[in-house]
């Protein structure tokens, strides 16, 4: 088998983090590729160095023994690499003809601008008809379900004949039969003598359509071997890398009475279905699983962010929380994992920033006191170590370690005896990280209730008393410290019983 | 009076510390070789282009025709300043919100309106209720806010409730209010007359003499303005609303999340700028003395273009009191200078057009910049 692509070296740095440190992958042709690691080692930053996402800062790529350098997407898909994105990004009213072509969509003559719909027509169904695929080129991309949209998005990369196609957890939104079918034209792809790259968590996938394995950790290369040369338990050492005990703070935080409960949790809208957690005082609970399995929607529906059937109890007393007012109101506190998109208002101040959710409690009369503000504000930045020139700096020109701080800043002023905590450490360093676990556990100290949703199984591992896993919006069983094993988790998380 | 002294105190600080920034600004700026110094300057000019321009205008006009800077012209831009500025507060609420009103005019054509139809003296021929004398001016007051009150409920209702952008709202209310002001109109037999023969009580209640300098009078209504302005720097600085305005024009998503109550602070905005254009609508029934249909036509222009140039970015989240006041200043400057100049009438639509679309463009470079 020849050498399709090799990528040598690449190294990316970001403001303030490593992603990438020398990382080198070679693809052959005519293989199914798998590339594992845990989230946040690289994988995709890797992948959009490839196709012109990212430019690396140094290192080069060879595609079939020619160095090229894309700068764009479009320069990428022309040189034969396309990539299926985890998260689909089609344009949801135009046709699926229309969206397998855009940005190349033919013309009745290549000097006038009027489109072709025959051709266009013609050419999709070409493709599809190729593939197998029963889709009708004219329907609006909004009618089809997620697992057509996918397939959408393979045939498109198929149509632009690429030789490398690079696919992003692939399945996280396929049921069974639809992964079968995937399966199938991936086999149909191998023996046409495409390279195809497969980032995925799910092992039994892996080892079923994978040629070789390459292991990545912390933004480095680690090894590359043959499917039948190593293990999933060899495999996931690897992934993790160190010792937990070096990476997490020592936990001192001891479990009170009963704080908080829920029971029977369901959203249709989310596709919940009878989840029930207890969480004690002192208690940091973890939730794991999948993307998809419900981890985040579990916490927007008890933080009334979503419309939910089943009962909340915080300190005994039933609460109906149908929004975050009366959320914070039964002394809530929700930490989004979008911190960009609902966590910080970027062009306000760090003392707006942290004061925003408790004004309430700077009021004289009917006037706020910006003295008092101040001193809350200047209070939180010592506490947390918020590192900020003055408190009037904009917060959208803080890390995200210390932007992060500061919304934790905003919601401990609200005096919340139940945090929820979703991807916390998402985008922060690891010195970061290490702080910010340590304000978790300190919280646990106080006697306040934790749950933390993380897709990081170390941190789940390392911070947590008891980790609930969820599968497919259902909840498939509840570790305590002592049992849980990164290998139970996945297991529980994939739907088996353990 | 401690409040006071503090206010004093922190201005003292904040002056202190702009010219320190200058300082050290300029000491960098020398510090820098040439071509970094040519890319600053240049930078510089671009993000005061606004500021630079009119103080050249300033300058041109005064050299040109001198009289531009007598007292009578001062008091003159002043008090076309007052009577514009709230407006351009209401306005500026809706900008931060990183939306925009532009039923402003038609807001303040009607209410100025009902404030001449209800305040026109007893004896006046045309009257248009004549059974109903002259009203008590707090009265009227009272009505034409709950009126503006009302006109703002309406706009905010629909964009917080329903999601609409605020120009599509606020352009279907700019055409229903200017029906309800020819309606209006047509009232008592009035046949869509002019509304004047106003009662000296109001007119002099707004337009009187608060003082004279140089034995120009300085009219009342720029003390009102004076007022409004503080109130509404109140209300943006040190109250909840103005917290949660800025928090929603900053990130609506991150605002719900953080339990402000979104529907609220919208409706709120909307209703406090329709009380001040109904303030203003009180202030130039009088000013102008003789009420049509096309009172208010295109104001909510003049105040969009003063927030911008005041640096109340449609970005949303940004935008200060002091901003607009220095907006609304100059344009009239610029206006009234202008007339100085005898430019004609018609250019001067040219003129405002190209003006607000260079401040949304520097406006616009500032956050680009960054991106």
């Amino acid at each position: 088998m020849s050498e399709l692509l090799r990528m040598e070296n690449i190294t990316k740095v970001f403001p303030g983090v490593k992603a990438l440190d020398g990382v080198s992958l070679t693809v052959k042709a005519g293989t199914v590729h798998a590339l594992m690691g845990e989230n946040g080692a690289g994988k995709s930053t890797l992948m959009k160095c490839l196709f012109g996402i990212y430019r690396p800062d140094a290192g080069r790529i060879r595609l079939d023994g020619k160095d090229v350098e894309f700068r764009s997407t479009k320069e990428a898909l022309d040189g034969g690499v396309a990539m299926v994105h985890q998260e689909l990004s089609q344009a949801m009213r135009l046709s699926v003809m229309d969206n397998m072509f855009l940005g190349r969509i033919p013309l009745v003559w290549r000097h006038l601008p009027f489109v072709s719909e025959m051709e266009l027509y013609k050419r999709t169904r070409e493709v599809l008809d190729e593939l197998g695929m029963d889709i009708d080129p004219r329907a609006p991309i909004s009618s089809l379900s997620v697992s057509k949209r996918q397939m959408i998005e393979i045939a498109k990369a198929v149509s632009y004949r690429a030789r490398i196609i690079v696919l992003d957890e692939p399945t996280s939104s396929l049921n069974e039969a639809e992964a079968e079918k995937l399966f199938g034209i991936i086999e149909l792809l191998r023996s046409r003598g495409c390279g195809i790259i497969y980032i995925s968590h799910k092992m039994d996938e892996i080892f079923r359509i994978a040629d070789e394995i390459t292991v990545m950790r912390d933004g480095r290369y680690i090894t590359t071997r043959p499917k039948y040369d190593i293990t999933m338990d060899e495999i996931i050492r690897l992934m993790v890398g160190r010792t937990l005990e070096e990476r997490y703070p020592e936990k001192s935080n001891e479990l009170g009475e009963e704080l908080f409960s829920v029971e029977n949790l369901s959203s249709e809208s989310a596709g919940l279905s009878e989840i029930s957690l207890s969480l004690h005082r002192g208690e940091i609970l973890g939730i794991a699983g999948l993307d998809g399995s419900g981890r985040t929607e579990t916490l927007e529906c008890i933080f009334g962010l979503r419309r939910h059937g089943g009962i909340l109890r915080v300190e005994g007393r039933v609460r109906d929380i149908r929004s975050p007012r009366a959320a914070i109101g039964a002394h809530i506190a929700f930490i989004s994992e979008e911190r960009r998109q609902n966590g910080i208002f970027p062009v306000l101040s760090v003392q707006e920033n942290t004061v925003i959710s408790s004004l309430k409690k700077f009021n004289t009369g009917p006037l706020l006191s910006s003295s008092r503000m101040r001193a809350a504000t200047m209070d939180g930045i010592k506490k947390l170590r918020i590192k900020t020139p003055s408190e009037k700096a904009r917060i959208k020109n803080l890390s995200g370690g210390n932007q992060q701080k500061v919304i934790l800043s905003r919601w401990l002023l609200t005096e919340p005896e139940v945090l929820l905590l979703d991807e916390p450490t998402r985008g922060i360093d690891v010195g970061a990280k290490y702080e910010i676990y340590k304000l978790i556990i300190g919280l646990a100290e106080e006697g306040r209730g934790i749950i933390l949703v993380s897709s990081e199984m170390g941190e789940l591992l390392g911070l947590c008393d008891r980790i609930a896993v969820l599968s497919d919006g259902t909840l498939s069983g509840i570790l305590t410290r002592e049992e849980a094993t990164q290998e139970k988790i996945m297991r529980l998380a994939s739907g088996e019983k353990v | 009076m401690n409040i006071f002294k503090r206010g004093i105190s922190s201005i003292k600080e904040r002056t202190l510390e702009k010219g320190r920034r200058i300082r050290d600004g300029a000491r960098s700026f020398i510090e820098a070789d040439t071509g970094e110094k040519i890319k600053r300057a240049t930078s510089f000019a671009l993000d005061n282009a606004m500021y630079i321009i009119i103080l050249l205008a300033i300058v041109i006009i005064a050299i040109m025709r001198p009289r531009f800077l007598s007292a009578a012209s001062i008091i003159n831009i002043i008090s076309l300043t007052a009577a514009k500025l709230p407006i351009a507060l209401g306005v500026g609420g809706a900008i931060v919100l990183s939306g925009t009103d532009i039923s402003a005019g038609r807001a303040v054509g009607l209410t100025a309106c009902i404030t001449a139809s209800l305040l026109q003296s007893t004896g006046y021929s045309g009257k248009m209720f004549p059974a109903l004398g002259t009203l008590p001016i707090p009265l009227v007051i009272l009505i034409i806010l709950a009126v503006g009150a009302v006109i703002g409920l309406v706009n905010g209702f629909f964009v917080a409730k329903f999601k609409l952008h605020p120009f599509i709202v606020t352009l279907s209310t700019q055409l229903i209010l200017f029906g309800a002001v020819l309606l209006y109109l047509q009232i008592g037999g009035n046949g869509g007359q002019t509304l004047s023969g106003l009662a000296p009580s109001y007119t002099s209640f707004i337009s009187g003499a608060l003082f004279t300098v140089a034995g120009i009078p300085v009219p009342r209504y720029v003390l009102y303005s004076v007022l409004i302005t503080l109130a509404v720097w109140v209300i943006w600085n040190k109250t909840t609303l103005g917290k949660n305005m800025f928090a929603v024009g900053s990130n609506e998503d991150a605002a719900r999340v953080s339990g402000v109550n979104v529907f609220m602070t919208v409706v709120l905005v909307f209703m406090l700028a329709g009380m001040l254009y109904a303030t203003s609508g009180f202030i130039e029934g009088a000013r102008i003395g003789s009420i049509a249909s096309y009172t208010g036509l295109n104001y909510e222009s003049d105040a969009i273009a003063a927030c911008v140039i005041g640096g109340v970015s449609f970005v949303g989240g940004t935008g200060k009191i002091s901003g607009i006041v220095i907006g609304v200043l100059l344009l009239q400057i610029i206006f009234v200078g202008l007339n100085f100049l005898s430019v004609d009438q018609n250019m001067l639509y040219i003129i405002k057009g190209l003006i607000i679309l260079l401040a949304c463009a520097v406006d616009m470079r500032k956050y680009l910049k960054r991106a």
